[in-house]
């Protein structure tokens, strides 16, 4: 009678496994557009090489592994440190002379400085993805009795979701945020109250390229380590920030995750429209309220 | 360039005599791609430079005309200039849709939303049937123009480029001259302030960004006949950047800038091709000089030069005007939020 029925339906283990691709996906549109909105929020800066640092982060950790032998465990840490003083150098050499200009600009200079990037690697690359594994704590899995879950997968969607709550903590619960955020309505009065607003801004673009890293390493061993990755992911996740609105931090995660769901949903019932859904639903979110789910600004 | 009117008539006789005599002297392959890029380039200015919009995917209706002209002039058999036609058309249709859905947020997020919706239609062009997938549209026949004029002839198709972007640059030239023009401009300068003189704002940018659209299309369209082949990289999201910095390299808001700006980069990718990705990389590199250090662009320097030649005292202001204000005024009219 079960098994019958098992059978009946065939999308249910189908349907899990999509399931659990959007989430995985999902994780990753919820870390990167939380690194984006906290720059926007500071520097009113969208980070056009957000992809490209990314992507970074991942061939960070590939070169870690095959070049010095340092495995994903250390590469979680170094990758992003290294990728943080990268963007820390961007921001000081290029970023900081645009202050003051149009946002426009700041996109225009970070989409150039995404091409500068990525070019490099593809030449060294090509286009094709190198593998990475995954590391020996997480690789089999576990029989959920409805689903087989690889451990890696769990990995990465516990870890993400924690690193999201914690950026969410660190932002809206301590000083630091409370500093961060009265940066963000008026940079000139807290600078009057001695707070060196320069450097936290410097900090800030270097903490959210470092997210991009940390993103980048845990996507390494998931998708192939790829020059193009970084690309593929970013606009994407732009339709996310579209949706979501770049108001507020728990909208970026929650809109990440919900947006990764319906994805992997849709390529159960309607595969041919799984690329294009998240697009199609930000149109539709720009008709019915044009200011994003959680957005406060237009 | 400056408004005298007889200067500009000399300048323009002599830019038009030297794209006469063009393909004896170059390649005229070369010349037909940078003409529809100039285009290209050309219509996207008119949002960028004159309403102050950056739309990030305008490849979305150059693209998406250049499929529509190589299907209906291949597999239907269409003569070139209704195949043109058709691709214009439905680059302005789709223009019509991403405006109205656009222009409902402004400045950073203007730019997102255009993007996206562009990689939307890069997806459609992957996966449709009639797209052809990787290999996109191959083997297009350029037949005869009019049923007469055979443009397998490389001399009869560059003329037929010529004509063809003529016609696009002077609607562009007629428009930001018009009455319309100014309205868009001021706009530009300050929206509140049109809005409260009487203007929809909203239904002036939706007409640019529509007028915009379409001659992108024709621009496509025609490339898609030179090179008899439709693509994705045509319709990818490094196109709408490379029509940006054809525009920025040569000057947001200056009429001729986009045309030196598509003729430098379309001869850099032509004689460097060898060198590969190294393309993008310099790209790259141009894109963030310029956003650094010549935020005017070429046309724009030079602009601000002879008018301080002329006028010491004018110069700073109108050079400004030129390359900085469609810049500075979306992010004033991004807190007046909608």
């Amino acid at each position: 009678m079960f098994n019958s029925l098992y059978f009946a339906i065939p999308p249910a283990p189908a349907l899990f496994a999509q399931l659990l691709v959007g989430l995985i996906n999902g994780a990753f549109y919820a870390m990167l557009s939380l690194g984006l909105a906290v720059i926007f929020g500071l520097l009113n800066i969208i980070n056009f090489a957000h992809g490209a640092q990314y992507m970074l982060g991942a061939f960070c950790a590939w070169f870690l592994l095959n070049a010095l032998g340092v495995g994903y465990w250390a590469a979680l840490i170094l990758a992003p440190i290294a990728v943080g003083i990268f963007g820390i150098a961007i921001e000081h050499l290029l970023l900081r002379h645009i202050r003051g200009l149009d946002h426009l600009y700041g996109l225009l200079l970070t989409f150039g400085l995404a091409l500068i990037i990525e070019g490099v690697f593809r030449q060294q690359f090509g286009s094709s993805g190198q593998p990475y594994a995954i590391p020996p704590e997480l690789q089999g899995g576990r029989n959920l009795g409805f689903m087989f879950l690889p451990n890696y997968r769990a990995w990465v969607i516990v870890a993400s979701l924690l690193v999201c709550l914690g950026t969410w903590f660190a932002i809206e619960r301590t000083r630091l945020g409370a500093y961060l955020r009265a940066a963000t309505e008026n940079p000139v009065l807290v600078q009057a109250f001695g707070i060196n607003v320069p450097r936290m801004v410097t900090l800030t673009y270097g903490g959210g390229a470092a997210l991009a890293a940390l993103a980048g390493v845990m996507a390494a061993p998931i998708y192939q380590v790829s020059p193009l990755m970084g690309s593929n992911i970013i606009i994407t996740v732009f339709a996310v920030v579209v949706i979501g609105g770049m108001g507020s931090i728990l909208g970026a995660i929650v809109s990440g995750f919900v947006l990764g769901l319906v994805e992997g949903l849709t390529k159960v019932f309607y595969p041919e429209a799984s690329s294009t859904v998240i697009f199609v639903i930000m149109a539709v979110v720009l008709l019915i309220k044009p200011g994003g789910f959680f957005g406060r600004v237009g | 360039m400056a408004e005298s009117g007889r200067g500009n008539r000399i300048l323009a006789a002599i830019l038009i005599a030297m794209a006469l005599v063009a393909p004896f002297a170059l390649y005229p392959v070369f010349v037909m791609e940078a003409l529809c890029f100039a285009l290209f380039a050309c219509a996207f200015n008119l949002l960028i430079g004159y309403v102050g919009l950056l739309s990030f995917g305008h490849a979305a209706f150059f693209g998406s005309a250049a499929y529509v002209t190589a299907h209906t002039v291949k597999v239907w058999g269409l003569p070139p200039e209704l195949g043109i036609l058709l691709g214009t058309a439905v680059a302005g249709l789709l223009g019509t849709i991403f405006g109205w859905l656009a222009i409902r947020r402004q400045g950073i997020y203007f730019a997102m939303i255009t993007l996206a919706l562009a990689q939307m239609i890069y997806f459609v062009a992957l996966q449709a049937r009639f797209t052809g997938g990787e290999d996109g549209i191959q083997a297009v026949p350029r037949g005869h123009l009019f049923g007469l004029v055979d443009l397998n002839d490389t001399l009869a198709m560059y003329y037929f480029v010529l004509a063809v972007f003529l016609i696009g640059f002077a609607i562009i030239v007629r428009t930001i001259h018009s009455p319309f023009g100014q309205i868009i401009k001021a706009i530009r300068e300050n929206e509140p302030r049109a809005v409260s003189l009487g203007y929809d704002a909203n239904h002036y940018k939706l007409l640019a960004f529509i007028l915009s659209a379409a001659l992108s299309g024709l621009a496509g369209s025609t490339k898609s006949l030179v090179f008899q082949l439709a693509s994705l990289t045509d319709v990818q999201w490094t196109m709408s950047g490379e029509v940006v910095l054809m525009t920025l390299v040569g000057g947001l808001g200056t009429v001729l800038g986009p045309v030196v700006g598509a003729f430098l980069l379309t001869a850099m990718q032509h004689y460097f091709a060898q060198l590969g990705s190294w393309v993008t990389v310099v790209e790259g590199v141009i894109f963030v000089f310029s956003v650094l250090a010549f935020r005017r662009g070429i046309v724009g320097t030079m602009v601000a030069y002879v008018a301080r030649g002329s006028n010491p005292r004018a110069s700073a202001s109108a050079a400004n005007a030129m390359a900085e204000k469609p810049a500075e005024v979306s992010s004033a009219t991004a807190s007046g939020a909608r």
